[in-house]
């Protein structure tokens, strides 16, 4: 059975074919790498699954339904949740609101009970808070809830993306370089992390520049090149594929 | 720290409750203006300071609820105070219809939008649309309101009506920021993709904001239509949609205490440089360059929200 | 059938003037985002300014008509771009950094300062241009009467225009304005002066609105204080009807606007004619939101 299921997406900017065609399957319970020079196609691949850009061509299943082009809001809170490439956190307002937001879609008050505080509206806006504070304890930052994001340290700001993430309860996490910016202690804290959320049971797909990383954590790794699929496998048939290291030799210095 | 600020707010309210016994009549109508207009800067502080959509027409919404109000009033003779609900639903229904085609556009693509629906409403009103907003000369003969059989007349009866509806307005609008849905509004303003990416659904939300905000602004038309018992399209033009975007920017975008002093400072400046005459906008345009310049966050911006994390948690105590 | 070329006629002559009008808010808005709502009084000041050199002056009677007024406008324009740039230095450039709204308002505060300037200066009265400086002559063509002043302000609007576009697109410093509305980030990195930019944009965009202002003045013969606020809500609505930051965009914009009113005043009804330019603004922004000429770029996420 797939989690998640791509099959022949394609997105073009202008004369640009930024993802050509790509296929590939995400089983439960796995870590999947998806890896690739600069300017592959990594990164619109994830704004695709997530409906940030719109697919020209292609199918997107998750968990054997249709999710191609659905509005943003409705893949997160069918269970799909992501990072940003470039850290995209409420800079101004708290840890613990940047968690709250990924809480939201886990709640259904509304204006009328917003505005006159029912009771329902304080169980769940209490509910809410413990959840967010669980969150920001998973990824270690609870001692930082209060703190404005703007305030925090490249690091904790992606481990807070994460705690948004996970806030929403996904069962997929899709992780756009998390280990971008990240010191040699974060990182390896990041490793240890990703291994907790499998424990709970979130799949994670991600995206990473440091291979070492990805080989230590991907089960099934998936590289693109120029917008196509070039290699599909697990880390040790994919360190040995000829075209792979043909595709990353050109660009080793960029990394 | 509680106390503090309850003898704060205690103090405050026997000043507010006390102070027209102390001012004539002109002062009282003055600080009346205050109240309305610090309503309406609140109404639009959802809109524009709580979620960051560049609203520029909000008087059209107040004028959708104060010819509600006098329509309905003289020609149907429902007391005025009534129709209240009313008035905020129409103006509400009106934002709806009105938004829902142009929620997508960007920033400064909605502001003039926002513009031109304020204009259009402004010259239907003068044209004398479907028969009913009296052209240019308005409408006249709205009744006085009438509060548990007491008919308002003096500025003074007046005070107590607006300052009762802005303290339920500013109690409610409160209530408001701290919960799912106000902080929806500020991540959207924050970042816009990021909240989608945080499964917000924003088009609903920008929606819900204008309806919100509309609403609001159409109860304080029922008010002003029942203050003035006249009313005419000329109280509902840009220029008056300018003010209460000012009052909202210069105070303090998406802070409740910074929009009231916005008013004050709006609508109150003014009179007190009545001596200056004809140099008091002059002076008044060159106070909002230097306002902007030297506080350029408003005067009160908004604070952090405070919260109270749950037993056992450490950093637990929360904000001051 | 002549009514409507007479309409169209003067819908282009009016649109002209809005198109000028609406580079200055669209070059603006293209390097710095910022709506500059104070440049609604620089046309008013044109139009006086264009009054009072007139009458001292007495341009027209030494110098003839055409010449007359060529020379009148290249001053007012000078005048006008000196005001602007110094309009940029006070209200706006201590705001770089600033919430994008908070520079709204500051422009805002801007254009009531310099609307009660103007008040205060020349009184709140309507002043009425000399009637007698352009010879009221009617020309024959496409089967009816033109004025002159239309016919010559539609021509010297599209000159000037013509020529900002040859300036924008020809030129090195068209060029840098370009690239710093694209990107001023990357503009800086290749070396462009982005500050040259700024005051090369709050010069020419004032410039064309005084030369604007100065023609609002000659073709109706009548200005107050407070002519600015209407034009200028009329220009912004053309820049954004061709794609707010796009230059030729807001020449489009600016002559379609012109002419739908003058259609609308003509055909539907006088009374709706400001509802009906804003009705066509919405309705074109609803099936394109970024406007005409506005390009629709995917933000890179
Ligand atoms: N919104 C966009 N508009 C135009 N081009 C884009 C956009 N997003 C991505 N691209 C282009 O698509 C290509 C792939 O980009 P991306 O997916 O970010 O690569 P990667 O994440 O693999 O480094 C690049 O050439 C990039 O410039
Ligand atoms: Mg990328």
């Amino acid at each position: 059975m797939k989690l998640l299921s791509v099959s022949r997406l394609t997105k073009s900017f202008g004369g640009l074919t930024a993802v050509n065609s790509v296929s590939f399957d995400v089983q439960p319970d796995t870590v999947v790498g998806l890896i690739g020079p600069n300017g592959a196609g990594k990164t619109t691949v994830f704004n695709l699954i997530t409906g940030i850009y719109r697919a020209d061509q292609g199918e997107i299943l998750f968990k054997d339904q249709s999710i191609v082009n659905f509005p943003t809001h409705r893949i997160i809170s069918q269970g799909i949740a992501r990072t940003f490439q470039t850290i995209r956190l409420f800079q101004n307002l708290s840890a613990l609101e940047n968690v709250l937001a990924g809480c939201h879609s886990q709640m259904k008050s509304g204006v009328l009970g917003s505005l006159f505080h029912t009771p329902r509206q304080r169980r769940e806006e209490k509910m809410a808070l413990e959840e967010a504070m669980e969150a920001l304890a998973f990824v270690g930052l609870d001692s930082n809830a209060l703190q404005m994001a703007r305030n925090l340290s490249y690091g904790k700001q992606r481990l807070l993306e994460i705690a948004r993430a996970l806030a929403t309860k996904p069962s997929l996490i899709i992780l756009d370089e998390p280990a971008g910016g990240m010191n040699e202690h974060e990182t390896w804290q990041l490793v240890a992390l990703i291994g907790k959320m499998k424990e709970r049971g979130i799949t994670v797909l991600l995206i990473e520049h440091d291979m070492s990383l990805v080989m230590r954590v991907c089960e099934n790794i998936v590289v693109l090149e120029y917008g196509s699929k070039i290699a599909e496998g697990p880390p040790q048939e994919i360190k040995t594929d000829p075209r792979v290291i043909q595709a990353y030799l050109g660009v080793e210095e960029d990394d | 720290m509680i106390q503090y600020k309850t003898i704060a707010l205690i103090i405050t309210t026997g000043i507010l409750a006390v102070l027209p016994q102390f001012l004539n009549p002109y002062w009282v109508d003055v600080l009346n203006n205050i109240g309305i207009y610090a309503i309406l800067g609140l109404s639009l502080n959802i809109i524009v300071g709580h979620t960051g959509l560049f609203n520029l027409g909000h008087a059209s919404f107040f004028a959708v609820g104060a010819y509600t109000a006098a329509i309905l009033n003289t020609q149907y003779e429902i007391p005025v105070l009534w129709l209240i609900p009313v008035c905020g639903l129409s103006a509400g229904l009106f934002a709806l219809i009105v938004a829902r085609p142009i929620i997508h556009l960007r920033g400064d693509y909605l502001c003039i939008v926002t513009i031109g629906v304020n204009e259009i409403v402004r010259i239907a009103l003068i044209n004398n649309v479907f028969g009913l907003t009296g052209g240019s000369n308005g409408i006249f003969g709205i009744d006085r309101p009438n509060v548990f059989g007491m008919t308002l007349r003096t500025p003074m009866e007046f005070y107590y009506l607006i300052l009762a509806f802005g303290a339920v307005t500013i109690f409610l609008f409160r209530q408001l920021e701290y919960s799912r849905f106000g902080r929806a509004l500020n991540y959207l303003r924050e970042d816009e993709t990021a909240a989608q990416g945080s499964g917000i659904n924003t088009a609903h939300y920008k929606l819900a904001a204008f309806v919100v905000g509309a609403v609001w602004a159409g109860m304080v038309g029922n008010i002003y239509a029942a203050k003035m018992t006249i009313i005419s399209p000329e109280s509902f033009t840009f220029w008056e949609s300018v003010i209460i975007f000012v009052i909202v920017i210069l105070g303090g975008s998406g802070s409740i205490p910074g929009v009231i002093l916005g008013a004050v400072l709006v609508v109150g400046l003014p009179e007190l440089f009545r001596d200056l005459a004809n140099a008091r906008m002059l002076v008044f345009g060159a106070a909002m360059v230097g306002m902007m310049i030297f506080r350029t966050q408003g005067l009160l911006p908004q604070r952090p929200r405070k919260y109270t994390l749950p037993q056992g948690r450490r950093n637990g105590e929360g904000g001051e | 059938m002549e009514q409507f070329l007479q309409q169209l006629t003067n819908g282009l002559a009016v649109g002209s003037i809005y198109a000028l009008i609406a580079l200055g808010y669209t070059m603006v808005y293209g390097v710095l985002k910022l709506i500059n709502f104070a440049h609604s009084e620089l046309v008013t000041l044109g139009a006086y300014l264009g009054l009072t050199l007139l009458t001292s002056l007495a341009l027209a009677d030494r110098l003839g008509p055409l010449l007359g007024v060529l020379l009148l406008a290249v001053m007012v324009m000078g005048l006008i771009a000196v005001v602007g740039a110094m309009l940029d230095r006070v209200a706006y450039r201590p705001l770089r950094q600033s919430p994008r709204l908070s520079a709204v308002v500051s422009a805002l505060g801007a254009s009531i300062f310099l609307q009660n300037t103007i008040m205060l200066i020349y009184g709140a009265r309507y002043l009425n241009y000399p009637h007698d400086i352009l010879p009221k002559m009617t020309i024959h063509m496409v089967g009816i009467d033109v004025p002159l002043v239309r016919i010559l302000i539609l021509c010297v609007s599209i000159l000037m225009m013509g020529g900002l576009f040859f300036f924008i697109q020809k030129t090195k410093v068209g060029t840098a304005i370009r690239a710093a509305a694209i990107d001023q980030g990357a503009a800086k990195l290749v070396g462009i002066d982005v500050n040259l930019v700024v005051l090369l944009v709050f010069l020419v965009g004032p410039a064309l609105g005084g030369a604007a202002g100065l023609m609002l003045g000659l073709y109706y013969g009548q200005i107050n204080f407070a002519m600015g606020w209407s034009y200028g809500l009329k220009a912004f609505t053309a820049a954004i009807l061709g794609g707010i930051g796009n230059i030729p965009g807001a020449m489009l914009g600016g002559l379609l606007l012109g002419v739908v009113e003058a259609m609308g005043a003509t055909y539907i009804s006088f009374a709706w004619k400001d509802a009906i330019a804003f009705l066509v603004l919405i309705l074109i922004l609803i099936v394109r939101p970024t406007g005409l000429l506005g390009e629709r770029v995917a933000e890179k996420v």
